[in-house]
């Protein structure tokens, strides 16, 4: 049984949009999910439904919700804050004690290479040091369930390669069920087991790829012919699904 | 010495500069473009100083109408401070109630303030509380809006995330939309503040009666043609709208400087 379980999920925007159509696929722990496909398909919609955050208009979702790690599109750091205490802040809301709070702090920014960093506030940190920090507070958790909002899209190509390294490194750690929402396909074939095609809207499935790297993985598989090959299969897919 | 205490000639030099300015122009019209006869329309700046400041008596009573004049409007900023916040905290909570309360937030604003005083003093008298009551009326509306402003413009994503973790109301209003909205507060305080301070002069000027503030002086100066006290109220009076307006930004500093702001991008 997987961690994460879409069955036949459908969704209509009040306004009569229709974003997906038909979405079954599971995600179970230790397995490294990503979505790509062109923009406005519903790859974002699918992962507030994950989260409970949408309701979906037909088909359920089947997963544990207190035990989702949800990282955003954008850092969504409270600027009040340090990074200290914004990494502090999920175990603050679930009442963790003080000690035990900074414990699990100190850790997750330790692993996401923060540390340094945490009296700092986030305006005077750069973009990729921002969704570390993010990253970190979703850490905390220890989540079984990691959803990404396409978290590395605003930041600059080799920043993006870094943190797509620094989270594969967690995800070898950890061993949580990802799933994983990107447009750029080296990113997916980078990180992932399983990458989904997904059609222009209403999103659906178009096509699975099985990723042939096992982990631990090392970056020089970026330079790996079947990299290549795959990455060119996938980019074929999602040709046809804009079409 | 540190960078921040040196003295920093560029910070310095045009207000300075602009000061000297509005002084030569003033010394112009006084002395230049007015004849003796119609110099008391105008009294040159070193008049002013000897008959307003420098003379005790003079001096005293316009401090004691400044005392006076302060405390309304310091009642009157904090009651529009606490109403004010207490209106937006709740209209901030739904959306049907921002709209029965907001349209009356906007009559109040726009009620000229000169039509509404004489009302007052016929309503609820001349005393100490109907003027405070002024300077809420024309002070409330900044703190309404920044505040609204403020508490709806914690970031989407944030409130997504504490949704997630089953935030309580009352946790993300303390958590989050309180600390996201202290920047636009602060706005908010520095423009009701003066705003206070002008309705404790208007309210003053009006009633004309009871414990003499700024206003009943200016308007026992202008009477008397007493130019030289006149003006000296008249810098007396923006002296301690500037010192408020200046008290709120050393206090938003303090308190949001440190986070407030432009980041560094990606």
């Amino acid at each position: 049984m997987a961690t994460l379980t879409f069955s036949n999920i459908s969704m209509r925007f009040p306004d009569g949009t229709e974003a997906l159509s038909d979405v079954s696929f599971g995600v179970s722990r230790g397995e490294f999910v990503t979505i790509v496909g062109p923009s406005g398909c519903g790859k974002s919609t699918l992962l507030k439904i994950a989260a409970g955050l949408l309701d979906a208009t037909a088909g359920s979702v089947d997963v544990d919700r207190n035990g989702i790690g949800y990282v955003f599109q954008d850092a969504t750091l409270m600027p009040w804050r340090t990074v200290r205490r914004n990494v502090e802040l999920l175990a603050e809301l679930h009442g963790v004690d003080k000690d035990e709070r900074q414990r699990l702090a100190s850790e997750a920014i330790d692993l996401v290479g923060l540390s340094g960093f945490e009296n700092h506030y986030p305006k005077s940190l750069s973009g990729g040091m921002k969704m570390r920090a993010s990253l970190a507070r979703t850490l905390t958790m220890k989540p079984p369930v990691f959803l990404f909002d396409e978290p590395f899209g605003a930041v600059d190509e080799i920043t993006r390669e870094r943190l797509n390294e620094e989270t594969l490194r967690l995800f070898e750690a950890e061993k949580f069920a990802g799933l994983f929402i990107t447009h750029s396909i080296s990113e997916a074939v980078f990180l992932s087991t399983k990458v989904y095609v997904m059609s222009a809207r209403p999103g659906r499935l178009v096509a699975s790829f099985d990723v042939p790297f096992g982990y631990p993985r090392s970056p020089e598989i970026r330079f790996d012919p079947r990299f290549a090959e795959l990455s060119g299969e996938i980019s074929h897919a999602l040709r046809g699904a804009h079409s | 010495m540190s960078k921040k205490a040196r003295f920093d000639v560029r910070l310095v030099v045009p207000p300075v500069a602009t000061g000297a300015l509005i002084l030569g122009i003033w010394y112009f019209v006084s002395y230049v473009i007015l004849d003796p006869k119609r110099r008391f329309l105008l009294r040159p700046p070193h008049e002013v100083w000897s008959v307003g400041f420098a003379n005790g008596d003079n001096f005293s009573e316009m401090m004691e109408g400044l005392l006076a004049t302060s405390k309304t409007a310091f009642w009157g900023l904090l009651t529009a401070i606490l109403l004010g916040f207490l209106l937006a905290v709740i209209m901030s909570q739904a959306k049907f109630v921002e709209r029965a309360i907001f349209p009356y937030a906007v009559v109040l604003q726009a009620i000229p303030i000169l039509a509404i005083v004489p009302l007052i003093g016929f309503w609820f008298g001349y005393g100490f509380m109907p003027r405070v009551f002024i300077c809420v009326i024309i002070a409330l509306f900044p703190i309404i809006v920044n505040t609204l402003f403020g508490l709806l413009s914690a970031e989407q994503g944030l409130h997504d995330l504490l949704t997630l973790h089953n935030t309580n109301r009352v946790t993300r209003l303390r958590k989050l939309m309180f600390p996201a909205a202290l920047p636009a507060v602060f706005a908010g305080l520095r423009i009701s503040a003066g705003l206070s301070v002008i309705g404790a002069i208007v309210g003053d000027f009006y009633f004309g009666q009871g414990e003499v503030g700024i206003g009943q002086l200016l308007k026992r100066y202008a009477a008397r043609l007493d130019g030289e006290q006149l003006l000296a109220a008249v810098i007396v009076s923006s002296g301690l709208g500037v010192l408020v307006f200046t008290f709120f930004g050393w206090l938003a500093n303090r308190v949001v400087g440190k986070w407030a702001g432009e980041s560094r991008g990606a």
